[in-house]
């Protein structure tokens, strides 16, 4: 029996048509709103987090500055942090190693076509240069990494084979020759693909190549610490960070450097994250209250359209709890549908929104289809429809026949 | 024509039914007596206001009177819940109304349905009985329509098909011409007629004297909620007697 009342509430509810679709539109906001912020909540954390560079070692970055989005780190900084700060960190007690490293923009020229990349530095000394690919962490794709005394030659990022629309047609691979700032330099490896849009189109050189090409001295734009002992990073951290502080003679809190550790990157990530995962679980909450109340308030004009027919169905036979079941089943498949409905959008912005978080930020991520998360939206949303659909039942079932008769 | 032995299918015993309508008390029905056998074909006459609406609704068991008893099948209607007092009436009586009384987003076939989906048959049953029945009312062809679709006769035949899904003793029905022009009107009560031959008890209520005297066997005249008298159909009308006064304080 309780079959014939869903098919006689869907019958109803597309009756009613465009008005049963506006009422469920609350709750298809809500709907769409959780299952597309899961769907892309840990794509998202992982998009960001390699767009700033987090990777899972436990090395120490310095800047001067600070974290910007825009730019080469260290670049835009008036009081740049140099050779003497490397030098005076590595004396650290805490500190194992520090290497200096410089970023810096360079017009790359191959086969006729010109795009602005940035150059990084890698150090000439192998134990701080495996530091720098640690810190990286890259790995090469094709040919090799640089090596001591590795100059006029060059290690390029992903994209730079990958994309070859960007260079006419022609992948860049090791033994091509390219031109940095007018200067020819070897291919000798391209690594493998990180999913950072900043790593996957850097070029790396040899320091000494570097300072020849760009001509600074002293100027360090990144420092990257690895601590004696890596259960005490933020000790280590702390240090580095009192140093700077007398060096640059700066005071506690106003500091123009930073000192950032893995954790501190991924909680500023994370933060972030979960800033716009509130953000979005209150637009949920409140579409779906919305949508509870739309869903109360439709079922309640429609007890009293249906006057008459709740009159019909119980001068031929309807107990009180048929009508009740009638009117709460058909709430209930509100909700659902609008459930459904959410369902859908919500994967397809949560697809979306991962194909486009590929494209643009060169990510890699894979979506998944949370199959318990839509099933457990599916049967809230079912629920939340009958929840609304209680009250409106109960008035429907309650109706005097003879008056509900009169229409 | 009433026997002793024959079954009588609805009873009411000085049944009154008050309503309060603002500082008044309205007495729509006050102190009505009768006993409808099987297979009798009555009719309920008055003009508006008589109370007969009031006094269909109790004989269908929509409505509970205020005083007095009511018999459905020998049993006392006011020892019944509400829901069981429903599941009676969908199994016992059926309702044919004036203004047809279909619903609306339902095909004509489905309308015939529901009563059956009330008393728990399953899809193929009422599939098979659905299609009985509109046959019967000689609708097959238009059993897929809404009753927006169908004409004003169409549309009481389905409701005549609709009162009988669950082989009902006793067919109510409230001015079944009422919406209809003459001839559709003729056409609905042969069909009514047909049942009655068959052996269904049919309480028809009216406003029109000729309609009731034209098809009942037992017409209860109505007057500010009394019956004021009842007249019997023997070889024609005119020369019959009149009937006799019933007065529920004279009848034990």
């Amino acid at each position: 029996m309780i079959l014939d009342f869903f098919s006689l509430a869907l019958k109803n509810l597309k009756h009613r048509g465009i008005r049963s679709w506006l009422t469920l539109l609350g709750i298809f906001i809500g709907v769409t709103a959780v299952v597309s912020l899961i769907s892309l909540g840990n794509g998202l954390q992982m998009a960001v987090a390699s767009q700033l560079g987090v990777s899972a070692n436990e090395l120490i970055t310095v800047q001067a500055g600070g974290l910007s989005a825009y730019g080469p780190p260290g670049s835009n900084v008036v009081d740049s942090l140099t050779q003497g700060d490397v030098d005076a960190i590595e004396r650290l007690s805490s500190v194992e190693n520090a290497v200096r490293r410089n970023i810096d923009s360079g017009r790359i020229e191959f086969n006729d076509n010109v795009i602005f990349r940035y150059v990084g530095s890698v150090p000439n000394n192998k134990e701080d240069r495996d530091l720098i690919y640690e810190q990286l962490n890259m790995e090469v794709l094709l040919g090799r990494f640089i090596k001591e005394g590795d100059s006029g030659k060059v290690v390029l990022g992903y994209n730079f084979y990958g994309k070859k629309e960007d260079w006419g047609g022609k992948s860049i691979t090791p033994g091509k020759t390219i031109s940095i700032n007018d200067k020819n330099f070897q291919v000798i490896g391209i690594t493998d693909k990180v999913g950072s849009m900043m790593m996957d189109n850097i070029v790396i050189m040899n320091e000494n190549d570097m300072k020849d090409l760009y001509g600074f001295e002293d100027k360090a734009d990144m420092i990257i610490v690895e601590p004696k002992n890596k259960e005490k990073l933020q000790k280590t951290k702390e240090d580095i960070e009192k140093l700077l502080r007398n060096r640059r003679g700066v005071k506690e809190g106003e500091e123009d450097f930073e000192v950032s550790t893995p954790e501190a990157t991924l909680s500023t990530v994370n933060n972030i994250i979960g800033g716009v995962q509130i953000f979005i679980a209150i637009v949920a909450f409140i579409s779906v209250f919305i949508g509870i109340i739309g869903i109360v308030n439709t079922m309640t004009t429609s007890v009293l359209e249906r006057k008459k027919e709740i009159g019909i169905m119980k001068s031929v036979g309807a107990k009180n709890s048929h009508i009740f079941f009638q009117f709460f089943i058909e709430s209930s498949l509100l909700g659902l549908v609008g459930g459904i409905v959410g369902a859908i959008f919500g994967t397809l912005i949560g697809f979306l929104g991962t194909v486009g978080m590929n494209n643009f930020l060169g990510t890699e991520l894979t979506i998944s289809i949370n199959f318990l998360l839509i099933f457990f939206t599916l049967l809230g949303s079912f629920l939340i429809g009958g929840i609304a659909g209680i009250i409106p039942a109960m008035q429907a079932a309650k109706q005097n026949p003879v008056e509900a008769l009169k229409g | 024509m009433r026997k002793e032995d024959e079954k009588v299918v609805i009873e009411l015993k000085g049944v009154c039914k008050y309503y309060r309508m603002g500082d008044n008390i309205v007495r729509a029905v006050d102190g009505a007596s009768l006993k409808i056998n099987e297979g009798d074909f009555v009719a309920i006459m008055g003009p508006s206001g008589s109370g007969k609406s009031t006094m269909m609704n109790l004989i269908g068991s929509l409505d509970v009177p205020t005083k007095g008893k009511i018999f459905l099948d020998g049993e006392d209607i006011s020892t019944f819940s509400e829901s069981d007092l429903a599941q009676l009436r969908g199994k016992k009586i059926g309702f044919i109304f004036q203004s047809f009384n279909l619903i609306n987003n339902l095909t004509a076939k489905e309308n015939v349905m529901i009563p059956m989906i009330f008393q728990g048959h399953d899809l193929e049953d009422r599939n098979f009985r659905a299609n009985k029945l509109m046959q019967l009312v000689q609708l097959t062809d238009r059993m897929h329509h809404s009753p927006g679709e169908l004409s004003g006769g169409q549309q009481q035949r389905v409701a005549i098909a609709r009162s009988l899904a669950n082989s009902p003793e006793v067919i109510l029905a409230d001015e079944p011409t009422g919406n209809l022009d003459t001839k559709t009107g003729a056409t609905v009560m042969d069909f009514l007629e047909d049942l009655n031959k068959k052996g269904k008890t049919i309480i028809m209520v009216t406003h029109d004297p000729d309609l009731a005297k034209a098809h009942a066997d037992t017409v209860y005249w109505l007057k500010d909620g009394k019956i004021e008298k009842i007249t019997k159909k023997k070889n024609g009308w005119d020369k019959g007697p009149r009937g006799v006064l019933i007065k529920p304080k004279e009848k034990k």
